[in-house]
């Protein structure tokens, strides 16, 4: 019995303890971003590479999310004769929750793992530990840009996700199912509110940190080689999924 | 000179140094032997400011590493080189952006005297101008060793570290790599300590050894006093005796 009772104690130590140490570890990355000496190319190239490189996966898993939007709209809201508030149902989904969650989860599984591998191996290869010697600070040089990149990335992505799933909806619903073009853009200028953008926004920022946050940190405390930078790559999009979930009830709270 | 005053470190419980002292004297070569696993490598750490101690100091010219913070850690570390045994080359960067990234990093020289520098250290280690754009992973263990030495030696510090700097080379290499400690040592006149098992080569380039063992330094002289000393340890492991390492 008291065995259990130590192991329950140990474990809720350990946590309280990792949790610590993440939140310390961001936050302090954050704090670097805002000291010089600034690295404005190693942003961009952050940016370009969590950004811009997952354009192309973003834009399919948006187009295909918009058009199931619009088939499933359709045939909820026909019951009730209501086709004509499909855009309104499409937009709002998108814009309150998929479109943050679903770019959130596209960017942890593209370019979370690879930044993890990548401090990982920098970390096993004695990288890290040569940036130090050389009174470089190997958080503020490798850590801080891509927090950086990634609230920048995310919301931008989020932003371009909606656009993109209002259109496939559109395809589908006016292109294919005969919902009226007129209907499906004014029922959506009309229940979409600020409040709706405001709370997206917020959603993706902290999605964002939520993301890059999670893939430096298991990269940065990589040990015990290879083994070791596979079991934290897996670790990076099971724990930002998670998270990214667990965050969305907690922000949908706020926003509703 | 560096001071290392009881100095213990444990990990998982588990005591590495325990309370190990010794005077490391300027502008010489001293070399740590002991066995793999004795926690040579975590001394070398120690010294270069990667790791805390649990107890005890190093003192570099009197100042304490393990207490100093901000900017005169930062003014001690730009004192110290470290080579490290798998060379630690930043892999996304080419041989000549890899030596020159300390001096685009932490200094404000213009580009040409960035190149002039990167080629002059390039060529104090027998590196041509063909390496410089060839990445890490194109490189031979050798070659990866040299570069490495060459980004320590771009910084001009006064103490350089090397932690294994022979390990995996074949026996012409590491000829090699101890021929440009040598070379470079004589040229600049740092402060070298070097960790190492390679016996009895590493008696060619030392002025000083150390041997660690049980966590404590058991034996320190030159390397004629170290060969002569009367403790069965040393001698079991100068001559590489088996039982040593079993045991």
């Amino acid at each position: 019995m008291l065995t259990a009772v130590q192991r329950v104690g140990r474990f809720s130590l350990d946590y309280t303890q990792r949790v610590g140490r993440f939140t310390l570890f961001v936050f302090s990355a954050l704090a670097l971003a805002l000291l010089p000496p600034y690295r404005p190319r190693r942003v961009l190239a952050e940016t370009y590479f969590i950004g811009f490189s997952s354009l192309l996966i973003i834009g399919l898993t948006a187009a295909f999310t918009g058009m199931v939007l619009g088939l499933q709209g359709y045939y909820t809201l026909r019951k009730f004769g209501a086709e004509s508030a499909l855009g309104s149902a499409v937009a709002l989904s998108l814009i309150r929750e998929l479109g943050p969650v679903l770019t959130a989860l596209m960017v942890s599984g593209r370019a979370g793992s690879a930044i993890t591998a990548e401090i990982g191996i920098m970390r096993i290869t004695e990288q890290l530990d040569a940036l130090d010697t050389m009174a470089v600070h190997p958080v503020q040089y490798v850590v801080s840009p891509k927090m950086v990149a990634g609230l920048i990335s995310v919301p931008l992505l989020t932003a371009i996700f909606d656009v993109v799933g209002i259109m496939g909806g559109y395809v589908v619903g006016v292109g294919l199912l005969g919902v009226s073009s007129g209907a499906y853009f004014s029922g959506m200028i009309q229940s979409v509110v600020n409040l709706d953008v405001k709370g997206g926004v917020v959603k993706s920022l902290v999605f964002g940190l939520i993301v890059t946050g999670v893939a430096c940190y298991n990269g940065y405390f990589t040990e015990r080689g290879a083994e070791g930078v596979s079991r934290a790559t897996t670790h990076t999009v099971v724990t930002s999924a998670v998270l990214v979930l667990a965050w969305d009830y907690i922000l949908t709270s706020f926003f509703m | 000179m560096i001071e290392i005053v009881d100095l213990c470190r444990s990990f998982n419980g588990q005591r590495v140094l325990d309370g190990l002292s010794l005077s490391i004297p300027p502008g010489e070569i001293t070399v740590i032997i002991g066995k793999s696993g004795a926690g040579k490598s975590v001394l070398l750490k120690h010294i270069a400011g990667l790791l805390t101690p649990d107890r005890g100091r190093i003192l570099i010219q009197g100042v304490d590493l393990t207490r100093a913070r901000g900017r005169e850690r930062l003014e001690l570390k730009k004192r110290i080189g470290v080579l490290f045994q798998g060379g630690a080359l930043f892999d996304s960067l080419t041989v000549f952006d890899n030596v020159a990234f300390p001096l685009r990093e932490k200094t404000r020289l213009p580009e040409a005297e960035i190149r002039r520098r990167v080629r002059q250290r390039l060529e104090q280690v027998n590196l041509t101008p063909e390496v410089d754009d060839k990445y890490p992973d194109e490189l031979s263990g050798g070659m990866k060793k040299r570069v490495a030495l060459a980004r320590a030696l771009i910084q001009e510090p006064e103490i350089l570290l090397f932690d294994e700097p022979v390990t995996g080379l074949d026996p012409p290499m590491t000829n090699a790599v101890f021929h440009l400690i040598e070379k470079t040592h004589r040229e600049t006149g740092y402060t070298g300590v070097v960790v190492s098992h390679d016996i009895p080569a590493i008696f060619r380039i030392a002025q000083r050894v150390a041997m660690l063992h049980d966590g404590r330094i058991i034996a320190a002289g030159t390397p004629e006093e170290i060969q002569a000393h009367p403790d069965p340890v040393v001698q079991g492991f100068i001559r590489g005796e088996p039982d040593f390492h079993e045991s």
